[in-house]
């Protein structure tokens, strides 16, 4: 478990190191200079957090700049930090006591992770003690259901399929059934990846959606977004049309275990109005976590 | 958000005078916008930079014309310095003894295997014996996959599960892609980190045993910043040979694309538009300028149209349109030859602005409206295609019991019909912006 923590750590870390570990330079006890600003837009910039919000930032630092007369780039930094961590929205801790089914709706475009996340979620509800099901409603990317055979065995739960290209509607309503009936406490629901910008399957995801409605009550009561951690601007897009459609109530963020520093979720999360929920930091089933905005926006600077 | 660059720089050379040569300043003031267009399309950062400083020198003492205003020239210079950095399309490398390898790599999640499939496909279209081999032994069910895919296209896949070392399965499938006279071999290894040192010297070794003659990195259009380091790090450790861009058909501009180019200058050779095996599209440098600027695909429905459209009846019902004399029988016609483009969904994606409608309108119930106003027309006599104005009850009755619809149907055509012969007059005049509305469905 230590362990785990650790790795976790780690490879924030790395995402940290270098995404803004030359912030962290920047923000050394030097004064203020045009020079110090180009360099910090530069860094926000390549960190994927987009032009606007990154201009954003800037300017409310520059107004606590010229307000509180700050002079050096240390006295800067705690500025900064607040106001980044203002753009991440909070939300009530999962409800991890209570007896009633907790039915969760995994979505997002093709290979962001979906598949692989509820696997790991799946290891950390057990962890917490609680028992889960998992639905395997992608019937239409190839062995879509195998993979999710897989992880479902390694992390010990039982899964609810069906056969390729049937539909998920119907998976999801067994899903659902078995999940009542053997008192699960949390059932995730694993879908077809797809992209935001397509009408049709954006509509199938709205009947999945809607079987889910009717055959749990108050589910799904979370609809995930998974979003990749090395996705660019287009993440924002992404987060409008899949809220939009499935009125996603959180995101996890993905693939942060690289070099890409998913720096759009501040747009996503400031613009939505949408809580990041986990991060995801590797292939194997424990690495997930609990977003922590505040040690996520700590870590730029550390 | 960003619309349209030319708009936003006429804007910024609003106040330029005419004529005489482009400034340092005024280059400077234009280049502020192509500089957001290009971030908002994740291109990186420091490539931004210096494509910019490329622009600007050629940009700086140039004379604006009378043919083109200011904004227009940087533009063009921008969209030449664009084609130039993109490169054009280069072929697949086929050359020397069969079987030719090609090796796609990439990170995880971008859609090495579906690409494996489609090249496998198009490879066969062409005269080739494709073999695939499933080298991803590390994500769970990616040689199942990619089983399934070769079962549905009638590829042979070589597999030999997850027990064994990738090197070795690429190697074998090699082996027996030379006993059973197989001309190409398609690998799909596992995505992987480029910082993943242990992995990416897998890579390293299955190059060394197979020689391929394509090393293709498979980037996904949505990649972020990081797209320079990643494409950087593969490039360093296993000499990639080219580009395929994936999910293409979504609405990401696709700056990845020219970081990439910018930082390995191994050429662009394809883009995946689509989850389906046959969507795999010869990349168009020009297409993928326009798109990265935000301009939309015009050139690509503009080819289209080319292609489809009746010039004469074309320039006929231009001609009509010009003059107001635009009925019910062209409205027919014109209907048919938009028919003829392909899918509603498909066209909305091309043109400039109109992508974001694809959330508003519903392309099947499009494709219905546009049936049954077909079917209205065709119900109707010449003379009253010709003289709407004629249609009383008892017509609009006989009209919608033939065509299955009802006289509300009828009445709304008709009203749509005066609506958009009033948009046509706009048109004509050259303040039109109606095409949204036409294909609005109800
Ligand atoms: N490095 C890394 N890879 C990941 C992570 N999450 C998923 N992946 C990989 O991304 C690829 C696509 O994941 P998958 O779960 O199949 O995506 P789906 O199509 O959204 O279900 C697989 O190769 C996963 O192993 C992560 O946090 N880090
Ligand atoms: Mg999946």
């Amino acid at each position: 478990m230590l362990e785990r923590v650790k790795s976790i750590r780690d490879a924030l870390t790395r995402t940290r190191q270098a995404a803004f570990g030359r912030v962290a330079t920047l923000l050394g006890a030097t004064e203020i200079t045009p020079e110090f600003w180009d360099e910090l837009e530069a860094l926000l910039i390549q960190a994927d957090l987009g032009v606007e919000t990154t201009a954003d930032i800037l300017e409310k630092a520059k107004a606590h700049v010229k307000r509180e007369g700050i002079i050096r780039t240390d006295a800067l930094k705690s500025v900064l930090k607040a106001e980044l961590r203002a753009m991440l929205v909070t939300a009530e801790p999962l409800d991890l006591t209570t007896d009633d089914l907790r039915v969760v709706l995994i979505v997002g475009t093709n290979g962001s992770g979906k598949t692989t996340s509820i696997a790991k979620l799946a290891a950390w509800f057990k962890g917490q003690g609680r028992s889960v099901l998992l639905a395997a409603a992608d019937t239409f990317r190839a062995a879509a259901g195998d993979q999710l055979d897989v992880w479902a065995d390694r992390a010990g739960v039982p899964v609810i399929g069906g056969q390729p290209g049937s539909d998920p509607g119907a998976i999801v309503y067994d899903a659902l059934q078995a999940a009542q009936s053997r008192k699960v406490n949390v059932v995730l629901i694993d879908t077809a990846g797809r992209l935001h910008t397509k009408f049709n399957l954006m509509q199938e995801l709205k009947k999945v959606r809607n079987v889910t409605a009717k055959a749990a009550a108050g589910a799904p009561h979370e609809t995930w977004l998974v979003l990749d951690g090395t996705t660019g601007q287009n993440a924002l897009a992404q987060a409008q049309q899949f809220k939009a459609a499935v009125e996603v109530t959180g995101v996890i963020i993905t693939k942060l275990d690289g070099t890409a520093k998913g720096g759009m979720v501040f747009a996503v999360s400031h613009q939505l109005q949408l809580p990041i929920r986990f991060i995801a930091t590797g292939e194997k089933l424990g690495d997930i976590a609990l977003f922590d905005a505040a040690a996520f926006v700590d870590g730029l600077f550390e | 958000m960003f619309d349209n660059l030319t708009g936003k720089l006429q804007e910024v050379f609003k106040k330029l005078s005419k004529r005489g040569k482009l400034s340092e300043a005024d280059v400077d003031e234009g280049l502020r916008e192509v500089r957001l267009a290009l971030l908002e399309a994740d291109v990186n950062f420091k490539v931004v930079k210096e494509f910019l400083a490329r622009v600007r020198v050629r940009a700086v003492g140039v004379e604006v014309s009378e043919a083109l205003n200011p904004a227009q020239q940087v533009i063009k210079i921008v969209h030449e310095e664009l084609l130039t950095t993109l490169g054009t399309a280069a072929p697949l490398d086929l050359s020397g003894p069969s079987p030719h390898v090609i090796m796609l790599v990439g990170l995880q999640g971008s859609g090495k295997t579906t690409t494996a499939a489609k090249l496998a496909v198009r490879l066969r279209s062409i005269g080739n014996r494709p073999l695939l081999v499933a080298a991803d032994t590390y994500r769970p069910a990616a040689v199942a996959q990619l089983e399934t895919l070769g079962k549905q296209l009638n590829v042979p896949v070589h597999s030999e599960g997850v027990g064994k070392a990738p090197p070795e399965i690429c190697s074998n499938g090699l082996k027996k892609a030379r006993e059973q006279a197989y001309s190409v071999v398609v690998l799909d290894t596992a995505g992987r980190l480029a910082i993943d040192d242990q992995m990416m010297a897998e890579l390293e070794a299955i190059k060394q045993i197979t020689k391929p003659n394509e090393v293709l990195l498979v980037s996904d259009a949505m990649t972020g910043q990081d797209a320079v380091r990643t494409a950087e790090e593969f490039h360093r450790r296993v000499g990639l040979t080219g580009l395929i861009l994936t999910k293409v058909d979504g609405d990401a501009r696709g700056g990845a694309a020219i970081s990439i180019r910018s930082v390995t200058g191994v050429p662009i050779k394809f883009m995946g538009i689509g989850e389906k095996t046959d969507a795999l599209e010869v990349f168009h440098p020009d297409r993928l300028a326009s798109r990265i600027l935000g301009m939309g695909d015009m050139l690509t429905l503009i080819e289209k149209a080319q292609e489809n459209f009746d010039q004469d009846e074309a320039a006929k019902a231009a001609q009509k349109m010009m003059e107001a004399r635009f009925d019910m029988e062209d409205f027919l016609q014109q209907l048919q030859q938009v028919k003829k483009l392909g899918p509603i969904s498909g066209l909305l994606d091309m043109i400039p602005g109109l992508g974001g409608m694809k959330q508003q309108v519903d392309p099947q119930q499009a494709e219905a409206q546009m049936k049954r106003i077909e079917a209205i027309i065709n119900s109707m006599t010449p003379d009253e295609r010709h003289r709407p104005d004629i249609l009383n009850g008892g017509r609009k009755r006989r009209i919608a019991r033939g065509s299955g619809t009802t006289v509300q149907d009828v009445n709304q055509l008709l009203r749509e019909f005066r609506e958009m012969q009033k948009m046509m007059k706009q048109f004509s005049s050259g303040k039109g912006r109606g095409l949204a509305n036409m294909f609005r469905g109800h």
